[in-house]
């Protein structure tokens, strides 16, 4: 059956929003997603029906929270490939779960050991390792990137960038500025071969790719809820039971422990361990329904709608003069390989003819006046555009709901605000 | 208000061609300010002389608001007593905290200190692009209260709130 892109508007009661006189188009979807009425209904029907705390309320609800809170724990697994519920750890978002990464494994970092990113890492996944190596002691390295965003494999491997002193890997599965795909599976097998442990930032791939968290080679692997169609509020640390396992407590407090003694206490197994406190419960269940909803749609099926717009998206603003588009410029590998390179964020600059470049908050303001929704600014990235020699750039995003007509309005924006700052009024 | 109605052709004109940028020696004080929001930052020198601010001169990057805001801040306040800035300051900051509520004489009385700097009135009914127009201003306040403190200026006891 086609792909039904109006079917599914009419499940997110938000589109149907006009703002500023205009009907909304909302292209920010990877700052936050919209929520179908099924997540919202979920979240709604917990706190009408069944709100009580999990796992330490022994009454009816509580038995009714618990049971929805870990089938939320369930579908999560399986959307992953999760070999288990008990690899799933609920945090309050995907920054919560790097740093947790970061606390957990760190446990036996010292000086002379190295941690490696990227350049094109969002702040969470720059800060949290920064933060261990000031505590530890350890060095901070990371990959380049080409000139077209791509990751600079080629350069890494002639710097033996990841080497015996390696003991950490983190790396974006997409990048949220860039769109680019880095090859995770090939660097984790990299990481492997020198004995480190591989983190994966998945927080624009999980929403948007089918994800198997065994072929992506990670032994950690974080994401949020509210991206993915979820509540925000809800974030997952994914881990290989085992290491999970033999990693020390990150949070101390409720629900964490074995036995709890004055002189010292002992702690739950995986993923108790990780969740010390009252967790996201509602936002949990709301999680659930939104993998329900996509499972329903089809992530595969969501993919290939968003390769297609994405191609037609960078068609259309390759079309704009003195646009330049940041990152790969085609959804598949120029090679012909048929390998995806890159995803639904495109970021970039905007230029008016006589050459003066449009500020991105000055760019989304006058979009929005036309009830255009964008990103403008470094996006949580900022070592990125000071390695592209930006200071900030604008970024439109799609997910499946995103249409053509979307894409149509934001370019023909694009050029109504290039000529109102180049005085062509 | 329409986003159109808040760039008027003043504060375009000041982002195209900016008044007094560059930084410049002597100054008594240099400061560096940044919006950690949106990424705007400023380096900013101030030069006092007898309690005078004898020169501002600046390297900003940034959005066409906090661009224009700041060459507009600095044609009204070169020449203008230490004194008499801050309470500029003061004004600029109540109209940018004004949601657009003034009546027609408030900003009329507001426009016979503000000058050209009137011209951001609609900014006030952007919350979030409020502090790009505040960011060259809170700079320039920065550096003229360090520079009269560190008494880089002869005008000592000149306070900031008058």
């Amino acid at each position: 059956m086609a792909y039904d892109v109006e079917a599914i508007r009419a499940d997110f009661p938000i589109l149907r929003r006009q703002v500023n006189g205009y009907p909304l188009a909302y292209l920010d979807s990877a700052n936050t997603s919209q929520k179908p009425q099924a997540v919202i209904d979920a979240v709604a029907a917990h706190y009408l029906e069944h709100n009580a705390n999990v796992a330490r309320a022994m009454h009816t609800l509580g038995g009714e929270a618990t049971e929805a809170f870990e089938g939320a724990r369930g579908k999560v697994a399986d959307f992953i490939g999760a070999a288990s519920p008990q690899e799933v750890v609920f945090t309050k978002n995907a920054s919560e779960a790097l740093n947790l990464a970061a606390h957990t494994l760190g446990a036996g970092i010292g000086e002379g050991d190295e941690i490696v990113v990227s350049v094109m890492e969002h702040h969470s996944n720059i800060v949290a390792w920064q933060l261990l190596c000031q505590r530890t002691g350890a060095k901070l390295r990371w990959f380049d990137v080409t000139e077209d965003g791509r990751l600079d494999l080629e350069r890494a491997r002639a710097e033996a960038l990841i080497n015996e002193h390696t003991r950490i890997v983190s790396l974006a599965w997409v990048s949220n500025v860039l769109g680019t795909v880095n090859p995770v599976a090939e660097v984790g097998a990299w990481a492997h071969s020198v004995g480190a442990n591989f983190v994966v930032d998945a927080s624009q791939g999980v929403p948007h790719l089918p994800t198997d968290v065994a072929a992506l080679g990670a032994d950690l692997l974080a994401f949020t809820g509210h991206k993915l169609l979820g509540p925000t509020g809800v974030g997952v640390l994914w881990g290989r039971y085992d290491l999970l396992d033999s990693l020390p407590p990150f949070l101390g407090g409720g629900e964490m422990i074995e036995i709890v003694r004055m002189t010292g206490s002992t702690y739950a197994r995986p993923p108790h361990r990780f969740e010390a406190g009252t967790p996201p419960i509602a936002q949990a269940v709301g999680l659930g329904a939104a993998i329900d909803y996509l499972n329903g749609v089809g992530v595969e099926n969501v993919a290939a709608h968003e390769r297609e717009l994405t191609g037609y998206a960078l068609e259309r603003l390759a079309e704009v003069d003195g646009l330049r588009i940041l990152g790969p410029r085609g959804v598949f590998a120029p090679d012909g390989s048929g390998q995806v390179v890159r995803g639904g964020a495109i970021s970039f600059t905007l230029a008016t003819r006589d050459g003066l470049e449009i500020h991105p908050h000055d760019l989304m303001q006058l979009l929005d006046g036309r009830g255009i929704a964008v990103r403008g600014g470094h996006h949580c990235a900022r070592p990125l555009h000071e390695r592209l020699g930006l200071q900030t750039s604008s970024r439109a995003s799609i997910y499946l709901y995103s249409t053509v007509a979307e894409i149509d309005r934001l370019v023909s924006g694009l050029c109504y605000v290039r000529d109102f700052f180049g005085g062509r009024r | 208000m329409n986003a159109e109605e808040m760039y008027q052709e003043i504060i375009l004109d000041h982002y195209r061609q900016k008044h007094h940028a560059g930084l410049r020696e002597p100054f008594s004080c240099q400061v560096s300010h940044v919006n950690p929001t949106c990424g705007d930052e400023v380096e900013m020198r101030v030069r006092l002389d007898g309690g005078v601010v004898a020169d501002v001169s600046y390297d900003a990057v940034g959005c066409s608001i906090s661009q224009a805001s700041t060459s507009v801040m600095s044609d009204l306040v070169i020449g203008k007593t230490v004194r008499d800035s801050f309470a500029l300051f003061e004004e600029f900051t109540e109209l940018m905290h004004s949601r657009g509520e003034l009546s027609a004489e408030q900003v009329d009385a507001l426009e016979a200190d503000l000058e050209d700097a009137i011209a951001f009135v609609g900014v006030a009914k952007f919350p979030a692009r409020i502090k790009c127009a505040l960011l060259g201003w809170a700079a320039f306040k920065d550096a003229a209260w360090q520079a009269v403190e560190s008494g880089q200026s002869v005008a000592k006891k000149v306070s900031p709130h008058g």
